[in-house]
């Protein structure tokens, strides 16, 4: 049966050992390291600003339900409508709702990761409408039907004649593989389709409670388009997005692009506090705020890791961890990637069939040294690991670490066990990275560390007669 | 100079029975410094494979008696900055709110892993070694982010004779070892690998050097296999050779 496991377990052996893919992550990510430092150097006490960033979010996460009503009821002051979705079947009913009430055909899109989570896409289309992505990078996935490939960067995984061939198979239209030329393509089809669209559909990286409002960060201005020209705007957003003041932006936009692309400030940066007010030019004539929360109340309940609630999605813990450089971000198998998306998938997805998640992973920490709101990370992926094994114990697991701890107990058997290992030792040369060697999944790509003639106990036990 | 201690010496299972030169090298580190070395009669794990695996309860059985074996000690040296962060960090947080928290908590403070024993505990750098090599230096993650163990290491590295550190491109990326990490998920464990001793060759260094044993393994296992010019050896090693 192909379970999530088994497909994370057939793609990582596939991907980790693709050199070419190994190539472009590598390349990818030393450009982004270079450039993320330069920014991050600009602040004057980084580790403060994550102490702030930390501290921000987690009072918040506190009082989530003050924050939101408060979010909520200003937003409404102002004539948008508020809906509250408890899980994706949900959301896609409110949406789908708003889209057939509109008689909606095109629908345009900025990128959203929360669209992502509840599969809107497929729901729209199964609805008749024509769904287009705008962000360049998702425009490019969307052409592949491919999800997208990271958080931030929804196409890092493509080489530009890659990019080519897909615009010539799909529009007949790529003059070269110049990446001017590939946006120029991109933009001429998408004006078409921003003129067309009935409703635009966006996620958000921020909701202010103080003031009402959703700030959402891009770097194309597709997202100001996909805001401004059709009549309905909808906006889905997870409940966990809300900021209690408008200041706190002061620190969050920065924070968010120089740790999601190594720029000083994303190159647009826009709230949106309702629709078309009287006597205002332009926006929007409706405005949908749809809040998500699927799943995302029991993670708050959960007091050791609700601080994963606090993700800015900036896909900083992606690029640092050597797993996510190694599988891919296609081989996890859901939205969310990389170390924050092994910490919360368990959570929001079940902890049974996603809990491989979080024993892929050699715990060194990186995502959590690297995270700008302190989330601790691989700390909660030990913790996952133990709350699998608590739940549902792999019984020779569980009966092999009680016999370890038996013997490793008692010196005596130790050295027992010792002098048989080293006794083992002789025959397993014959076995050796073969298909019946024991330790095979070391053996068949790494030279084991025979057991010394000597152990250390027993240096020491002579030394001292 | 500081006066003697009384150094509990922890060596974890695979050290004991893999890398026994790491603790002897270590021994006589501590008594060449004029200090007293005791190996506790106790268990010969700290536990950590269980508690990485999820089986806190088995982890705690192990963890329990070394607690008790080293309940005494003055200070506790452990021979891996992946064992010393078990003992530091994680014992607290794996007795957390149970009888033997107090002991954990106890405990903690008096362990400390090899390289910042010597220079933030003894205040040694410069242990009269020679060493005439080129190094390359591998940080073992848990000693690096848990134990915050960066500095050390490379200060007692730049005080060997004849030595020369030529740091490797991404010498904080993980090798991949991981502990049953590497059993369970092998190829990926082995891409890491294949990296690490990339970067390490790169460097043209001749040998590879970490406070990580296990680290090691990986690192040799890997190169071995392949017939890589890679040669590797533990910090202590070094430090012990005149
Ligand atoms: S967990 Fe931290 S580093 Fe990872 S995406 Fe979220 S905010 Fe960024």
């Amino acid at each position: 049966m192909n379970t999530p496991a088994s497909q994370f377990n057939a793609d990582a052996r596939r991907v980790s050992a693709d050199l070419r893919h190994r190539g472009i992550i590598r390349t990818a990510m030393n450009n982004y390291e270079v450039v993320r430092d330069r920014r991050k150097a600009g602040f004057q006490d980084w580790q403060g600003a994550r102490d702030l960033a930390a501290r921000t979010k987690c009072e918040t996460i506190s009082h989530l339900d003050t924050h939101l009503e408060q979010f909520a009821r200003l937003l409404e002051a102002r004539g948008t409508v508020v809906h509250w979705a408890a899980n994706a079947q949900h959301a896609r009913d409110i949406i789908l709702g708003i889209v057939r009430g509109k008689n909606a055909r095109v629908i345009v899109k900025s990128k959203t990761m929360t669209s992502e989570e509840i599969h809107l896409n497929e729901a729209l289309e199964n609805a008749g409408c024509e769904v287009v992505e705008s962000d360049l990078g998702e425009f490019i996935v969307q052409l592949r039907e491919e999800p997208p490939y990271h958080l931030v960067f929804p196409a890092m995984h493509l080489t530009r004649a890659e990019i080519q061939q897909t615009f010539q198979r799909k529009s007949h239209d790529a003059p070269s593989d110049n990446p001017e030329d590939l946006t120029m393509v991109a933009r001429r089809v998408l004006r078409e389709k921003y003129l067309q669209a009935d409703v635009g559909i966006t996620g958000a990286n921020f909701a202010i409670a103080e003031t009402g409002m959703i700030s959402i960060t891009e770097n194309e201005g597709n997202a100001r388009l996909t805001a401004a020209l059709p009549q309905t705007m909808i906006t889905l957003i997870g409940i966990e997005k809300v900021l209690p003041r408008l200041e706190d932006l002061a620190l969050f936009l920065p924070m968010l692009a120089v740790m999601g692309t190594g720029q000083p400030l994303a190159c647009y940066n826009t709230l949106y506090g309702g629709p078309r007010q009287p006597g205002e030019a332009d926006g929007p004539e409706e405005f949908h705020v749809v809040m998500l929360d699927n799943r995302r109340t029991t993670l708050l309940a959960d007091a050791e890791q609700r601080d994963a609630l606090g993700c800015i999605r900036c896909g900083a813990c992606l690029n640092v961890c050597p797993i996510f450089c190694n599988v891919g971000g296609h081989t996890y198998g859901t939205v969310y990637g990389g170390p924050i998306g092994s910490v919360i998938t368990p959570h929001l997805r079940g902890l049974h069939e996603w809990k491989h998640l979080g024993y892929a992973s050699s715990l060194c920490g990186a995502c959590s040294e690297t995270c700008p709101v302190r989330i601790d990370l691989h700390h909660h992926l030990l913790q996952n690991r133990r709350n699998a094994s608590y739940a549902k114990p792999i019984r020779w697991q569980k009966l092999a670490f009680q016999l370890f701890a038996l013997v490793a107990n008692r010196p005596r058997l130790w050295s027992l066990t010792t002098r048989l290992a080293r006794l083992g030792q002789k025959f397993h040369g014959l076995i050796k990275g073969r298909a019946l060697d024991p330790a095979q999944a070391w053996t068949r790509t790494r030279e084991i560390q025979p057991i010394a003639r000597q152990s250390f106990h027993e240096w020491w036990k002579e030394r001292g007669k | 100079m500081p006066s003697p201690l009384k150094i509990s010496l922890f060596i974890p299972c695979f050290v004991d029975l893999m890398y026994p030169r790491v603790g002897i090298s270590m021994v006589r580190i501590f008594e060449k410094l004029g200090h007293k070395v005791v190996v506790p009669k106790g268990p010969a794990c700290c536990g950590q494979p269980a508690f990485n695996t999820g089986y806190w309860d088995q982890s705690r059985e192990i963890a329990i008696r070394l607690m008790e074996s080293l309940q005494n000690a003055e200070v506790v040296v452990i021979a891996s900055g992946s064992c010393g962060a078990m003992m530091k960090v994680f014992y607290p947080e794996l007795f957390a709110g149970t009888k033997y928290e107090a002991l954990a908590r106890a405990l903690a403070p008096k362990c400390h892993e090899f390289a910042g024993f010597l220079v933030n505990q003894l205040g040694v750098t410069d242990l009269g070694a020679r060493f005439p090599h080129k190094v390359t230096f591998h940080d073992g993650c848990h000693g690096l982010r848990e134990l915050n163990n960066k500095r050390p290491p490379r200060e007692l590295l730049s005080k060997v004779n004849g030595l020369e550190l030529l740091e490797m491109d991404a010498a904080e990326t993980c090798c991949g070892f991981g502990g049953t990490f590497s059993a369970k998920f092998p190829a990926i464990s082995t891409a890491m690998g294949e990296a690490k001793c990339a970067a390490a060759l790169a460097t043209q260094a001749e040998f590879v050097v970490s406070c990580d044993s296990s680290c090691l393994m990986q690192i040799q296992g890997l190169a071995d296999k392949r017939q890589l010019p890679v040669k590797t050896i533990h910090l202590a090693e070094v430090l012990v050779q005149a």
